[in-house]
Formats: C-alpha cells, sequence, structure tokens
C-alpha cells in the first residue's frame, strides 16, 4: 500500500509523549473511580428507601460531599492538562469528554441525596410503605448498569456498547411511566397515600432523570471515539 | 465557492532524483490563512517556495505538474520570476533587513518599482507600517538604523517591506520561530488582520500556532500532502491516522 509505505518517520504504535498518555490514562482511572462510587451511591439511596434504613440514607446524604471534592479534583486534572500539554484531536476529545463526564456524575450523585433525602420525609411521617418496591429498585439497578458501560464505553471508546446504553434509557422510561400510572390508581384508591405515592413518583423521576446523565455519558463516549456528536436523549 | 487563489494540480517536485513532493493538489483560498505542518524534512517549506518560484534557484531542481495564480500556471515560459514575486511575497524564518534605514527598507522595493516622489514614498513607508503594526514603535526613528531594532520589530519591519510593494499573497517561512513570545503573539495577530487583504500561506513547526493563526490547515508527511481541511477539523477530528498520530505526538 501506498499510504503505508509514505508513513516512513512515523512509527505509528509509538509515542513520544509517554507522560502525558499515562496522565491521561491516571484521568480516565479517576473517572471510572468517581463513577464507581456513584453507582453505590444510586444503590443505596434506592436501598434505604426500599428497607426503610434512616442511618443508611443519613450516610449517602453526608457521603454526597466526596463526589463533589472528586468532581473538583478532576475538573483541575484536566485545566492542567489542557494548559500544560495543548492537547490535540484525540487526546483533547478525551479531556474534553471527562470533563463534561464528572458533571453528569455530580448531578447523578445529587440526584442519588435527593432520593436519600424523600426516603428520610417518608420515615419521618411514620406512615409504612404503601406497597412493597419493585419497579423503583429495577430502575435503580438499571441506572447503575447504564452509569458503568457508558463509563466503560467512554474509557474503551466502544460505540456500540454506547448505544446499548440509550436502548437502557428507553426501557427506564416506560418504567418510569408505568410507576407513574401505578401510583396514579393508588392515590384515586385512597387519598391517604397521595403524600408518599408523590414522594415516590419524585423518586422514580429522579431515577429517569439519572439515566438521562448516563445517555449523556454515552453520547460523550462516542464523541470520544469518532469526533461526531450524536443525540441519543430523545 | 469562489475561484481559489492558488490551484497546486498534481505538483512532483525533485532535488536531483530525489521527489520532495508527490501529487500535491491543493486549492489555497483568498482572504484566508492557510497553514502548512509536518515533520522536519516533509516538504512543507520546499512547497512553500514553489509558490513564488524561489527553488528555481536550486541546481538540478525540476518541477511537474501546475500552479495557478488566479488561473494562471506560474510556471509558464512567458512568466516573468520577479513580477511573481512581487505578487507572491515571503517572509522568512530569520528577519533579514537590509542593513540602511527603517525608511529606506520599507522605500527599497518601490524604488525598484520605480517610484521616485518622496510624497508618495513617504505614504506607502507609514502605510506599510501600520498595517505591519510597526508605526507607533518607530514613527520618531524612521532615520535610525533598521538594524537596531529588535528581533520582533525586524521580523515586522520585513513584514511591513513586503506589504510595501502590494503583494497578493504573503508566504511566511516559520515566520516567528526565532521570536520570543510576546513578539510572537504580535506577529500572529498581525496575520489575522492581514488576511483581509491578502492571502496567506505559512510553515510553522509549532502546531499551537497553526491552530492560533490559520483558517486552514495542511499536513505534509514525506512529500505527500496527506489530509487537508478547516483548521479546527484537522485538531479536533482528522480523518487521517497520521494527521493524529502526528498532532497528538504519536510518533518515533
Amino acid at each position: 500500500m501506498e499510504g503505508n509505505k509514505l508513513t516512513g518517520g512515523l512509527a505509528m504504535a509509538s509515542t513520544t509523549r509517554q507522560g502525558f498518555q499515562n496522565s491521561l490514562e491516571e484521568l480516565q482511572q479517576n473517572i471510572l473511580r468517581m463513577g464507581s462510587i456513584v453507582e453505590q451511591t444510586i444503590a443505596k439511596s434506592v436501598e434505604c428507601l426500599a428497607k426503610q434504613d434512616d442511618k443508611l440514607a443519613a450516610e449517602v446524604v453526608e457521603g454526597d460531599v466526596v463526589v463533589d471534592d472528586l468532581e473538583l479534583q478532576i475538573e483541575n486534572q484536566c485545566l492542567k492538562l489542557i494548559v500544560t500539554q495543548q492537547p490535540m484531536a484525540k487526546d483533547l476529545r478525551k479531556i474534553a469528554a471527562g470533563f463534561k463526564i464528572i458533571t453528569d456524575l455530580e448531578r447523578m450523585a445529587d440526584y442519588s441525596v435527593d432520593i436519600a433525602r424523600t426516603a428520610q420525609r417518608i420515615l419521618a411521617t411514620g406512615q409504612p410503605l404503601i406497597k412493597p418496591l419493585i419497579d423503583i429498585p429495577r430502575m435503580a439497578e438499571l441506572a447503575q448498569v447504564m452509569v458503568k458501560q457508558s463509563l466503560d464505553a467512554y474509557v474503551r471508546e466502544d460505540t456500540e456498547l454506547a448505544y446499548r446504553v440509550a436502548q437502557a434509557d428507553d426501557l427506564i422510561d416506560s418504567l418510569h411511566n408505568q410507576v407513574f400510572r401505578e401510583l396514579i390508581v393508588f392515590m384515586m384508591e385512597d387519598p391517604k397515600t397521595i403524600k408518599q405515592a408523590t414522594h415516590l413518583l419524585f423518586v422514580s423521576r429522579y431515577l429517569e432523570r439519572i439515566a438521562d446523565h448516563a445517555t449523556n455519558i454515552a453520547e460523550n463516549a462516542i464523541y470520544l471515539a469518532t469526533g461526531e456528536r450524536k443525540e441519543l436523549n430523545d | 465557492m469562489a475561484q481559489p487563489k492558488i490551484t497546486i494540480n498534481n505538483l512532483n517536485f525533485y532535488y536531483g532524483s530525489n521527489r520532495a513532493l508527490k501529487d500535491v493538489n491543493l486549492e489555497i483560498e483568498a482572504h484566508a490563512v492557510t497553514a502548512l505542518i509536518g515533520p522536519s524534512g516533509c516538504g512543507k517549506s520546499t512547497f512553500l517556495r514553489t509558490l513564488n518560484r524561489l527553488n528555481d534557484l536550486i541546481d538540478g531542481a525540476r518541477i511537474s505538474g501546475e500552479i495557478l495564480l488566479d488561473g494562471q500556471n506560474i510556471y509558464a515560459p512567458e512568466v516573468d520570476v520577479v513580477a511573481l514575486r512581487k505578487r507572491v511575497g515571503m517572509v522568512f524564518q530569520r528577519p533579514n533587513p537590509f542593513p540602511m534605514s527603517i525608511y529606506d527598507n520599507i522605500a527599497y522595493g518601490p524604488r525598484i518599482h520605480g517610484i521616485t516622489s518622496r510624497r508618495e514614498l513617504d505614504g506607502i513607508v507609514e502605510r506599510s507600517l501600520k498595517a505591519a503594526a510597526l508605526w507607533d514603535e518607530v514613527a520618531g526613528r524612521l532615520r535610525h538604523s533598521a538594524l537596531g531594532l529588535s528581533g520582533g520589530q525586524q521580523q515586522r519591519l520585513c513584514i511591513a517591506r513586503l506589504l510595501a510593494v502590494e503583494p497578493e499573497v504573503v508566504l511566511m517561512d516559520e515566520p516567528s520561530s526565532a521570536l520570543d513570545p510576546i513578539s510572537t503573539l504580535k506577529i500572529e495577530e498581525l496575520i489575522h488582520n492581514l488576511k483581509e487583504k491578502y492571502t496567506i500561506v505559512i510553515v510553522t513547526h509549532n502546531m499551537q500556532q497553526a491552530a492560533r493563526v490559520s483558517d486552514y490547515t495542511t499536513f505534509f508527511l514525506n512529500g505527500e500532502m496527506v489530509e487537508y481541511d478547516e483548521t479546527e477539523i484537522i485538531f479536533t477530528k482528522p480523518r487521517d491516522k497520521r494527521t493524529e498520530d502526528y498532532i497528538t505526538g504519536r510518533f518515533g
């Protein structure tokens, strides 16, 4: 191939910027670390609701500061790489995508805190759960998988996986609608359930929003891999 | 699209038996800055010099293909090379002011082209120095030697000297690589302002500079033009793997 012959002086695999490449890897590792903390936070927030566990709820609320700190730390790391390394092309997209991803992760953690606070409010009413939670924990599980997969898609530059995350989002949306219809029926049958049902409706909505943020991450994974902007949230 | 200022068709260039440019095809837009990037020896400076036939002076140099300036082949036998270089001027890496006064440096070209009126020359000197963003710094000492200027000022003087003969295209071969950062930024600001009136082609080893000053970027490798696109695209999502590897520093 003519093309191969012409590469001549450019040996493709090696890099003259090993230190920079190491820094990029470290950046991605930190984002993964932040992601895994957020995944656990989502799980705990719904667990404290389902099990009516006040202590766990407090743990989620207090733990938010860890995620906030990580976001700032990673943000600074991104800025430093931009300033000191003048990244180009895929390196630049990796940092730009990372910059946006940590904002999505931080928002997810905030929604988890909202869920934990809702759990505390329901507990404070003294009223037991109006029904065992089924779809909401399912949404939470799905959301966690979406977070994990969207970040894997980012780190591995795996566009197929990113598209799968977007498909999972449709499932969460339909679960949210199902929860909505179910709770409406509860409220119509017994007005005493209205307060708690409204709280639960919010929880469902928070989980649906968390999934939207995971879809944003998937969009950024596609941007990193291809340079193309894709709108997957619709 | 408007007619390109310069159209390069199947350009090959040989130093003896060494083929330094290989089938280069490119259109250079008028009133835009086009940057040429690539590793040392990739042919970008050779290419730049073909645009005003500066390579003609090299023994054993040979060219095939054509370069059209406003549709006219600059390698056609009837072309007057001196007139061509008036239309397509060049700024070099090291500032090279003549050992004479600032005024005479600028007036040199116009005088050669037959302008003798003192008033006319005064006007040209002032206009050129203003266009090169040097007037405010030297207005009070036009009779002083140009060699007393700083490196950055000397380079802007050379640009002013070029502008005095009213070129259409300005070629720049690493115009700021010998300058400090502030002088470099002044040259870059100047390049940005000059494109309103001129078509600019710049060779630079500094990719950040290419990203800052140019509208279009061309990547050369081993005499081949690998990729040409809007600068923003070249530096955010180049199509060719070789471009990507070069601009991200993945080469041995």
